[in-house]
């Protein structure tokens, strides 16, 4: 067929306002014969189809009542446990009572429209959308009669100073909204970290010693100046931790690559870096010991932990900041400073 | 005609209200009936569960960040820090009588409210009822999915749980990769850095309030447009661009679509008292510094996380400032770009095809190859990015390897969508082809007849009267014609490069599409030939062989 098409008319852009003639090539024939249902013409069927329908309808009003009476019977604890069925029995009996008394209603309603009333086709003319030439006319004139009244073509100079006003008047809606939040003035490059802060288990709050930590350990932690910000005040805790969550590695020195200016920043092959995924900030959990890879949940970025922690797989681009340890006097790790970058996600003017 | 008048009450209303003028063509205005009409209902319907259950939710929910230590009774938290959100989850949860049910039922009245938006719009999309004069409705209806999308999003954020607060966290992340306003943006948004305790107050706002309001809104006027417009409906045997053919609103729709309403209502209470959904408790409070692995967002956020998750890591450092291209381009750029290609549709089609007519008459997806195959292509990217989104489980379940997953996606997102719409653009034609077969040559009976001369040939069956004008009660589509370069006086044509690629465009569009049979050809097809015999089954040869080809 498609090689035909070279014969057939085409449409030009001149047509386009034509009604297309779809009742060829075979005339419309109308609405096919209406069928007559078997409720339509044996009353005992109908007479079936009624006692169904009210029978939905009356056992909603009983699941209905149900649902009350469960609601005040069944103890807000009771658990139901049968099979698959497990969980709260209050919660469960409301919504299975309910829901099903919901569903029987509805289904009695379509039941009735489909199977009793009326089912013959009937048809409703359409109108075009728009306004008829007449009316299209009278709107124009209308709307010309008050342009003309308000002489709003005429008087230029209310027009413009009257379009200048508008158009600046929603300008406070905006500016009112500058203190939705502070500016972020340097507050993403700094952490809580600095010289000498102890670094702690981010569980049990305890100083770690190098010894403490074996070949191929991950303890998350946390710096010791954060539990005490949680008294204080619980947002600058929360804000605090989202930046200053580390993941404290040791690693076979042998198997370390260091990057060039890092050199003492590891202490016996244990290294620190931030938690946060240079990607879009999850914290990153999941360590493979034999590959010292650390996986971030969210998005998969995987970083080698034994190589500066640089990116070998997934979205994030740059390697996790690592936070420079070293021992303090009664031989716990400690931070020699914050961390030298932003940690987290990029952002524009990070550089 | 005494006898007909409003009941003291329903007068008294009419004479303020004025109903009374349009209830007789209201009460018996007409809609079509059809399956696929009926998934506007459920995206209706549940939009209003939501507005009821949302509502009980919000007399026991304390939109706060404020820190307490919990003592309700789930004993598993008991003593823990957690905000003031998370903690009356819990309660609603443990505590209130219903309140998980009522928790429950928001929820996958939530996930089914933009599931059923967006199976009505690929039903819009894919019988074009979206062209003139509906292509504002689609619009419309498109901005509706668009902020449920929002809304569902922001609402799974409220309760501050870890799951929810990972997603805002990264939410947060991809802001922040916006060139030059991304930091700001997020200090304004989150009350400084995150999450500091300002999201969920604003949150909750803008989820109870501002984006329903809109919602509501937006409804309401879609739902005018339907009435204004009437109903579209199928092609078919009396049905015609000129009327609408159907049941009537009284009694008939009233039943059927209020009926529908209290099943769609019943089976999401059902869900919500069967099967567990968004179970907070496991997740434990927001911890900024902690996630769980295999974390998903719900469905609808799928395709974003999927998008950002197969980006590889590029990133740009130069004077000073950092390009985020692996946040840019799969969180910033292709999701806008997608929505924006899909909201504008029906006027791209409409300037490529030149149709300036109303249609009310449906188009079977089959007879418009190339907007099928379109469809097609874009649900097989959108398909892909969603697998993206779930790359880690999909590794897990099936044993493969996590970073062959997201390479064969990187690939697949570009190629898949060129095959999806090659491979259904065939399948279109085929179908088409197969129709004309089937208004030409009638059914193939199965049934082969040997000649007194030794020839076999198979016995074909015509079809109704009324099949065959259902068939072929379509448009002659044909690319649109530009015309010549120049007029008679030699004058070149205006716009005439932009109207060569229209015409290009246009000839993509329709050029391989199969046109319906002509009259002539039908008759010649039903005169001619022993070939393909149009014979009338004689009474021992059952009519189960001649249906069971049918499709």
């Amino acid at each position: 067929m498609s090689d035909d098409k070279v014969n057939l008319p085409a449409t030009t852009a001149d047509e386009e306002h034509s009604q297309v003639q779809v009742a060829e090539p075979i005339p419309d024939p109308g609405i096919e014969p209406h069928e007559y249902r078997i409720t339509d013409v044996d009353p005992k069927a109908a007479d079936r189809v009624e006692r169904q329908i009210a029978t939905m309808f009356g056992l909603a009003t009983v699941l209905v009542l149900g649902a009350c009476v469960a609601y005040f019977a069944i103890p807000r604890d009771a658990q139901i446990e049968f099979g698959p069925l497990a969980g709260n029995a209050s919660n469960m009996t409301l919504g299975l009572t309910f829901g099903l008394a919901l569903f029987l209603i509805g289904a009695g309603a379509i039941q009735w429209a489909k199977k009793l009333m009326v089912d013959e086709e009937i048809i409703e003319e359409r109108h075009p959308g728009g306004a008829s030439p007449a009316q299209e006319a009278a709107t124009v004139e209308t709307w010309k009669l008050g342009v003309a009244e308000s002489g709003f073509g005429r008087r230029k100079l209310i027009r413009r100073s009257m379009l200048g006003a508008l158009a600046v008047v929603g300008l406070p809606a905006i500016v009112v909204l500058r203190d939705l939040g502070p500016l972020p003035g340097r507050a993403l490059y700094h952490t809580i970290w600095a010289k000498g802060i102890r670094v702690v288990n981010d569980v049990t709050d305890r100083p770690i010693k190098p010894s403490d930590m074996i070949v191929g350990q991950l303890v998350n932690a946390a710096p010791a100046n954060l539990a005490a910000l949680q008294e204080e005040s619980p947002v600058e805790y929360q804000n605090s931790k989202a930046k200053s969550a580390v993941i404290v590695v040791r690693i076979k020195p042998s198997e370390i690559q260091t990057p060039p200016g890092r050199e003492n920043w590891g202490v016996d092959g244990i290294l620190c870096y931030s938690k946060i995924c240079t990607h879009v900030g999850c914290p990153i959990s999941l360590y493979e010991q034999t590959t010292h890879h650390v996986l971030c949940p969210c998005h998969q970025s995987t970083f080698d932990l034994a190589d500066g922690a640089k990116v070998i797989f997934g979205p994030a681009a740059r390697p996790l900041p690592q936070l420079p340890l070293a021992v303090d006097a009664e031989g716990y790790l400690v931070a020699q400073s914050d961390f030298t970058e932003p940690v987290g996600p990029s952002f524009f003017e990070r550089g | 005609m005494s006898e007909n008048k409003f009941v003291p009450p329903v007068k008294w209303a009419d004479e303020r209200l004025g109903f009374g003028k349009i209830g007789k063509s209201g009460l018996r205005k007409v809609f079509p009936d059809h399956w696929s009409f009926m998934l506007g209902e459920i995206a209706l319907y549940s939009f209003i569960i939501l507005l009821l259950t949302g509502t009980f939710l919000t007399f026991w929910f304390k939109p706060s960040m404020g820190e307490i230590e919990y003592q309700g009774s789930y004993s598993l938290l008991k003593g823990l820090h957690m905000s003031e959100a998370y903690a009356s989850t819990l309660d609603i949860s443990f505590d209130v009588r219903g309140g998980l049910l009522m928790r429950q039922i928001h929820h996958w009245a939530a996930v089914l409210f933009i599931a059923a938006m967006m199976v009505h719009l690929l039903r819009t999309f894919f019988t074009g009822a979206f062209r003139k004069p509906r292509e504002l409705n689609w619009v419309i209806g498109f901005t509706m999915l668009f902020l449920g999308i929002i809304e569902g999003f922001i609402g799974y954020g409220l309760p501050d749980d870890l799951l929810s607060g990972t997603g805002l966290r990264i939410t947060q992340g991809m802001i922040g990769a916006s060139p030059v306003i991304g930091t700001y943006l997020n200090f304004f948004i989150f009350g400084g850095e995150f999450p500091g305790d300002d999201m969920v107050p604003r949150f909750f706002i803008v989820h109870v309030l501002l984006i329903p309001g809109l919602i509501l809104l937006l409804v309401s006027v879609h739902l005018f447009l339907v009435v204004y417009h009437k109903h579209t409906q199928y092609a078919g045997p009396g049905r015609t661009e000129k009327n609408v053919v159907g049941y009537p609103l009284f009694p008939v729709y009233t039943a059927k679509a209020g009926g529908f309403f209290f099943v769609v209502f019943g089976v999401t209470a059902l869900m919500g008292a069967l099967l567990q959904i968004n179970p907070v408790w496991l997740y434990g409070p927001y911890n900024p510094a902690e996630v769980t692995a295999g974390s998903q967002p719900d469905w609808y956020m799928g395709w974003l996380e999927g998008s950002v998750r197969i980006m590889p890591g590029f990133e740009s450092h130069f004077w000073g400032i950092t390009l985020s291209w692996n946040l840019i381009i799969p969180a910033l750029l292709i999701p806008p770009a997608f929505v924006t290609l899909v909201a504008l549709y029906p006027f791209i089609e409409g300037w490529i095809t030149g149709d300036k007519r109303e249609h009310h008459l449906l188009d079977r997806p089959r007879n418009m190859p190339t907007r099928t195959g379109i469809g097609a292509a874009f649900i097989t990217f959108y398909g892909l990015l969603w697998i993206g989104g779930g790359n880690d489980l999909i590794a897990t379940h099936f044993g493969i390897s996590l970073n062959h997953v997201t390479w064969f996606l990187r690939f697949a997102v570009f190629l898949g969508p060129v095959l999806a719409f090659w491979v259904t653009r065939r399948i279109a034609i085929s179908l088409q082809r197969a129709d004309n077969d089937r208004i030409l040559h009638g059914l193939e009976s199965g049934i082969i007849v040997r000649s007194p001369e030794g020839s076999y040939s198979e016995k074909h069956t015509p079809i109704s009267n009324y099949e065959a004008y259902e068939l072929t009660a379509r448009e002659r589509e044909l690319p649109l014609d530009i015309g010549p370069e120049t007029d008679d006086n030699g004058v070149r044509a205006p716009r005439r490069a932009l109207n060569k690629l229209r015409a290009r465009l246009s000839r993509f569009y329709y050029a391989d599409a199969v046109q319906k049979p002509t009259h002539e050809e039908i008759e010649e097809a039903h005169s001619h030939g022993h070939e393909d015999e149009v014979l009338e089954l004689t009474d021992t040869e059952t009519y189960r062989e001649v249906t069971s080809d049918r499709s």
